[in-house]
C-alpha cells in the first residue's frame, strides 16, 4: 500500500488505533468517541473482518454503521440484539477490547474518569463516575485514546481516582499478577506509546511525523521508556483514508483534534 | 387485579429515607414524570440508585437525596450531569459509586435474595479503596480475593415503559430495556409509568409479549402518563429533548439555579408540565437520536 501524502493528524490517529484491534481475532471492538470508533470500524473493514461491533445503542452489527445522520432509508447491519445488559455478559467473558479516553493517566496505566482534585467526600472537579472502567480493565484488554498529550492527562504521581486497575503493584489483588493486566496501545495527537517498557513502564512506540522524543517527555509527567529505534507512524493509505471518509460522511473526525492539523508536521 | 394509580398515590407510598430505584440509562427512558411528583412532594432523605441522569440531579438539586449509589451520571451527549456535579462538588450528598455491572450484580443479588455476588470487578480501583461499604473477600475454591458486590435492596423501583396494561404487564418497545428487569425485582414496590395503556388481549401477539421483560407479579402499581418521559427518550415513541437538556443544564450556572427551571416548567400537576413544555404533541414529535 502506497502512503499518502496528504492527510489530518486525526486520520493518523484512526489509522495507528486500528492496529489496537488488529490481531485481536473474534472479539467485540468498542470504539468510544469518534476516533476511537471510526479505529474500530476501519480494523473491521480491513485488517481484522472477525470483529464483532454495536450500534452503540442495543443492536450487534456485522458491518460497522457510518457516523452521525444516515441517509432515509439506511438499513444497519444488525446481527444479534446486544442491549446492555448483555454487554456485561460480553465484557465479563473477556472477549472485548475498548478504546477509550479517560481524563488522567499515570505511569502505571491506571485510569481516572471520575472525580478530580479536592477529596473523596468533595472533589474539586465532578466528571462522569467510574462507569465501566473497573469491569473492563480486569476482564479484558483495553486500549486509550488522548487527543490531547500534556502532564495534566499523564500526570505525575497516581490518579486523583482509579477508575480502572493498572500495573501498580501496590494495587495487585491477591492471586492476580500484573501480567493479568492487559492495556494495549496509548494513542495521542504526539505518538503511540504502550506499557511495554521495563516493569511495565511506559514505552514510546512510534512518532507522528515531525514530533519528537523531548516533545512527548516534557508533555507526560512521568518517565517514557524510549527503545533504541523509534519509528515514525505508518501514514495512512488512500484506500483507508476512503474507507474512513465513507464511515465519517459528516467529518467529525475534523473536529476530534484541536484546529486538526495535517498528519505530518515536520 | 386493577394496578391503575395516580402518580400522586404512587409517590405517596414511599417514605422519607427509603432507597428508591430509578430505571433507564442517562437520559433514556426515565420515568421523568414521577420524579416531577417526587420533586413537588415534601419527601427528603432519599437514597437513589440510578444509572444516573437529569432524574438524579434533579433530586440532588431539589433537596430530596441523602444518598446516590451511581456508576455514572450523565446526560451523554452532554457529558456531565451539572446538579450532579453541584452536589458532589459542595459534598452535599454521600455516595457508593460502582462500576455499570456491579451495580447490575447488586440488583440481581437483591432479586434473588442473596446477600452478595461475588466478582472481580472493582479490583484494584478506587470504587473499592473509597468505599466503607464495599468488601474484598478470600475464596472457598480458590487462592484468589474476590469483591462481594452486596443486594442493593430497594424500597421502590420507579420505571417508564411504552405501554402497559392495568394489571401491571409492562412492555418496553425501545431497542434496549436496560436494568429496568432488575429493578423492577429488586425492588419491594415497583410503579411503572406508561406511555400508553392498553387492553390485555394487546399481548396476544407474541411480537408484543416477546418485549415483556418482568412478571406482572413484580410491577405493583401502573400509572398511564403519555409523554411520562420527557425530556429523556422514550424510544420508539419520541427522543430526547436536546433544547430543553440544553436549557436544563443552562440554568444551574443562573443564580436561581434549580430554582429557576423548576419554576418555569415543573407545574402543579403533569398536565401543567406538559402545556410548560409545549404540550405532547410536541414531546411525541421529538426525533429519536441518531447513535
Amino acid at each position: 500500500m502506497t502512503a499518502a501524502t496528504d492527510y489530518t493528524l486525526a486520520e493518523l490517529c484512526i489509522v495507528a488505533a486500528s492496529q489496537a484491534f488488529a490481531n485481536e481475532g473474534e472479539v467485540l471492538a468498542t470504539g468510544i468517541g469518534v476516533i476511537p470508533r471510526l479505529a474500530a470500524s476501519l480494523a473491521m473493514k480491513t485488517t481484522n473482518p472477525d470483529l464483532m461491533m454495536t450500534d452503540s445503542e442495543a443492536w450487534m452489527l456485522s458491518e460497522p454503521n457510518p457516523l452521525g445522520k444516515r441517509p432515509d432509508g439506511f438499513v444497519p447491519a444488525r446481527e444479534s440484539w446486544m442491549g446492555f445488559s448483555r454487554i456485561f455478559d460480553n465484557v465479563w467473558s473477556g472477549k472485548r477490547h475498548a478504546m477509550l479516553g479517560p481524563t488522567q493517566i499515570d505511569r502505571f496505566g491506571q485510569s481516572n474518569t471520575s472525580a478530580l482534585g479536592g477529596t473523596y467526600d468533595r472533589p474539586k472537579v465532578m466528571m462522569l463516575g467510574a462507569r465501566g472502567f473497573p469491569g473492563n480493565s480486569i476482564s479484558h484488554p483495553n486500549s486509550f485514546f488522548v487527543p490531547s498529550h500534556n502532564t495534566r492527562v499523564f500526570m505525575e504521581g497516581e490518579c486523583d481516582f482509579v477508575s480502572s486497575i493498572g500495573y501498580n503493584p501496590a494495587r495487585l489483588p491477591k492471586g492476580h499478577s500484573l501480567d493479568d493486566i492487559d492495556i494495549r496501545l496509548v494513542v495521542t495527537e504526539l505518538c503511540v506509546m504502550d506499557f511495554g517498557g521495563p516493569e511495565h513502564q511506559v514505552r514510546l512506540v512510534s512518532l507522528h511525523p515531525g514530533i519528537t522524543v523531548e516533545q512527548v517527555q516534557e508533555n507526560t509527567g512521568y518517565p517514557v521508556h524510549v527503545p533504541e529505534r523509534v519509528p515514525v507512524t505508518v501514514a495512512p493509505s488512500q484506500a483507508q483514508l476512503d474507507i474512513i471518509a465513507a464511515m465519517d460522511p459528516h467529518n467529525q473526525r475534523a473536529h476530534q483534534i484541536k484546529d486538526n492539523p495535517p498528519g505530518n508536521r515536520g | 387485579m386493577n394496578k391503575q394509580m395516580t402518580a400522586a398515590e404512587a409517590i405517596g407510598q414511599i417514605e422519607d429515607g427509603m432507597t428508591i430505584g430509578i430505571g433507564g440509562w442517562g437520559p433514556r427512558r426515565k420515568p421523568m414524570a414521577l420524579v416531577r411528583e417526587i420533586l413537588r412532594s415534601d419527601l427528603k432523605d432519599l437514597t437513589v440508585v440510578a444509572y444516573g441522569g437529569a432524574d438524579v440531579g434533579m433530586l440532588c438539586a431539589a433537596g430530596k437525596v441523602k444518598k446516590v449509589v451511581f456508576a455514572f451520571v450523565s446526560l451523554d451527549f452532554i457529558p456531565l450531569e451539572p446538579y450532579f456535579r453541584q452536589a458532589r462538588q459542595s459534598g452535599a450528598i454521600e455516595v457508593m459509586e460502582v462500576d455499570e455491572g456491579m451495580m447490575l450484580l447488586g440488583l440481581r443479588a437483591a432479586s434473588w435474595g442473596v446477600p452478595f455476588i461475588p466478582t472481580e470487578v472493582g479490583l484494584g480501583t478506587d470504587v473499592i479503596t473509597k468505599s466503607t461499604e464495599l468488601k474484598v473477600i478470600d475464596s472457598p475454591y480458590d487462592d484468589k480475593e474476590w469483591v462481594a458486590m452486596p443486594a442493593l435492596s430497594l424500597d421502590v423501583s420507579l420505571i417508564h415503559a411504552d405501554r402497559a396494561d392495568s394489571r401491571g404487564v409492562c412492555q418496553i418497545a425501545g431497542p434496549d430495556h436496560y436494568m429496568d428487569d432488575w429493578f423492577a425485582r429488586a425492588a419491594e414496590k415497583t410503579f411503572v409509568s406508561c406511555d400508553e395503556l392498553v387492553d390485555s388481549d394487546y399481548f396476544h401477539d407474541p411480537a408484543q409479549a416477546r418485549l415483556v421483560h418482568w412478571e406482572r407479579a413484580a410491577t405493583t402499581g401502573v400509572i398511564a402518563i403519555p409523554g411520562g418521559a420527557h425530556p429523556s427518550s422514550c424510544a420508539p415513541l419520541y427522543g430526547f429533548d436536546v433544547p430543553h437538556f440544553k436549557a436544563y443544564v443552562a440554568s444551574a450556572k443562573e443564580e436561581s439555579g434549580i430554582r429557576g427551571y423548576l419554576d418555569a416548567f415543573l407545574g402543579h400537576s403533569e398536565d401543567e408540565y406538559q402545556q410548560n413544555v409545549g404540550g405532547l404533541d410536541a414531546i411525541r414529535a421529538i426525533e429519536l437520536p441518531t447513535y
